[in-house]
């Protein structure tokens, strides 16, 4: 039986592709996630990633180029989503809800209803890693430099609308020009993520890394890092199970995500009721129960 | 700039002019032709019961919300400091005191994600004002409702606005840091600052301010607190008796 070996994979160019692009598309969706979830809009990642697919059918048919095509479907229905949830009268997953999947839909009526249709969409709804080319690298790679130029310039205006959107526009931040070049980016992101992740999970590969980091940390600019860099393990590391298990690298991904965020409610968990603290000038660790905030009873001495 | 807020206003001591301003989120309005002349460096308290316009023409006069009717000119356009109510606010989020504060100077801090040494420094100067620099580094979810309010305040003061709206700045707080509160605004006032802020609180402070607008739907009174704040004028706007009477 041959030795195993860890590094095996590596000697594939189309692995070690693989697993930049997932580092690369992993930390932005991670990224992206932190404002989508502090925004309370975590479905619109799965949103949006679901309305791009039937743009990308619609532009296969038209003979119009898949990723153009399904990045100007994104964008117009982001715009539409953000218009009808903030018009006040339909809350935003209601919007994402109708708009994505009428987007989808399109997609998969139009499949199902040519004859003849030849082309392949497995790897955009579960993603496939053998489906990622030399210029797909390079494409997300120019798109990861501008999302994080954007994140990084735009930081405090970015956070200040996150927080309070209102007095936000009152101090001059142009939220709705900030809003559209968000959706333009998220769109942009989503179809980057689209041969990787797939459609289909790619709402919790954005979800994920923000919940797991929010868990570890109160600090909003620690919680931008952590969500970007759980992001970038987790695609990674997941993109490496998958070509283990030789499964379809979306789902390694996203099953991966999903056990990190298990294993840092176990570590919070436990963390809360058995960590260091102090009483005075005594520091020491041992089993308690908390009452709310701060005080905490001894369970065990 | 939105087309309701105007640069028309004559006359120097005149911060800004209400005209004619009539706003309703349904059908029905909320407003119904408000005019109200705000003079610089005076200090306004809107008082009415929930539901009475106070904070739609707080939004109105933000620029937050476009009213049906009507137009709000400026002499020359103030700079602003707003607080919302704080009911408003997520307060899960995860930012500390210091960076709430920070926010009101968010165009002052360079490009970098940081705060600059500028921010940090006033950030820190208006937290002491306010008796809150012990609780910079803690995180809004911890404080209480009166310390909460303080965040808020430090915020809308912190770039040092020529004009302060503030939406219930009181509600909620103990009395002393309603009074803390007071006197705060009392010391902005004298520096220059022109101040609107909406009550429900008719003696702990309506009844300190100079001039208070009775307002239900419509402005019921509009005078110096001492004369205005009599029972026919608080049951009209709190309609225990028609106001139309």
């Amino acid at each position: 039986m041959s030795e195993f070996n860890l590094f095996q994979p590596l000697q594939y160019e189309f692995f070690i592709r693989g697993i930049i692009v997932a580092i690369l598309v992993g930390g932005m969706n991670g990224l992206l996630g932190v404002y989508i979830v502090m925004r309370g809009m975590s479905y619109i990642g799965h949103g949006l990633s679901h309305a791009v697919f039937g743009g990308a059918v619609v532009s296969h048919m038209l003979s119009i180029n898949v990723y153009i095509g399904a990045v100007i479907w994104g964008v117009i229905s982001s715009i539409i989503i953000n218009r009808v949830s903030n018009g006040g009268k339909v809350r935003a997953d209601a919007a994402i809800g109708i708009i994505s999947t009428a987007g989808f839909a399109i997609g998969i009526f139009l499949i199902s209803s040519t004859r003849g249709f030849t082309r392949n969409f497995e790897a955009l709804l579960f993603g496939n890693i053998l489906s990622i080319t030399y210029l797909d690298m390079l494409v997300i790679a120019l798109v990861s430099i501008v999302v994080f130029l954007f994140f990084f310039l735009l930081n405090k205006m970015i956070l200040f609308m996150t927080f309070d959107r209102e007095t936000a526009r009152v101090y001059g931040v142009k939220t709705d020009i900030i809003d559209l070049a968000f959706s333009i980016l998220l769109a942009i992101v989503i179809i980057a993520s689209m041969n990787v992740i797939g459609v289909t999970l790619l709402a919790a590969a954005i979800v994920a890394p923000t919940i797991s980091a929010r868990l570890l940390t109160n600090n909003f600019n620690r919680l931008i890092v952590l969500s970007t860099v759980i992001g970038a393990l987790t695609a990674s590391v997941g993109m490496y199970l998958s070509f283990l298990f030789d499964s379809a690298s979306g789902a390694t991904i996203v099953l991966f995500s999903a056990g990190v965020f298990g294993a840092v409610v176990l570590y919070t968990s436990l963390h809360r009721v058995y960590h260091e603290h102090s009483h005075g000038r005594i520091r020491h660790r041992h089993m308690h129960i908390h009452k709310g905030e701060h005080d905490h009873e001894h369970h065990i001495n | 700039m939105q087309w309701w807020l105007r640069f028309m206003c004559r006359g120097d001591d005149i911060a800004l002019r209400i005209k004619g301003i009539t706003y309703g989120y349904t059908s029905i309005p909320v407003l119904e032709n408000i005019n109200l002349d705000v003079k610089k460096g005076e200090v306004i308290g809107l008082l009415g019961p929930n539901g009475s316009g106070k904070s739609t023409l707080l939004r109105i006069v933000a620029g937050l919300i476009r009213p049906w009717f009507g137009s709000i000119e400026f002499g020359k356009r103030p700079v602003i400091g707003y607080m919302p109510q704080v009911e408003s606010i997520d307060w899960d989020f995860p930012i500390t005191v210091e960076e709430v504060v920070a926010l009101g100077l968010w165009n002052r801090s360079g490009m970098m994600p940081w705060p600059s040494k500028y921010v940090r420094e006033r950030v820190n100067m208006v937290l002491e004002d306010l008796g809150m620099s012990s609780n910079a580094k803690r995180q809004i979810r911890e404080l209480s409702g009166g310390e909460q309010k303080r965040v808020f305040l430090a915020r809308a003061i912190v770039h040092e606005p020529e004009l302060l709206l503030l939406d219930e700045p009181t509600t909620g707080a103990d009395p002393s840091t309603r009074d803390d509160i007071l006197k705060i605004l009392n010391k902005l006032n004298r520096d220059g600052a022109t101040i609107i802020l909406s009550t429900h609180d008719i003696v702990g402070v309506a009844m300190n301010l100079p001039r208070v607008v009775c307002i239900n739907k419509r402005i019921l009174a509009d005078g110096d607190a001492k004369d205005i704040l009599r029972g026919d004028n608080l049951l009209k706007v709190y309609g225990l008796i028609d106001s139309m009477m």
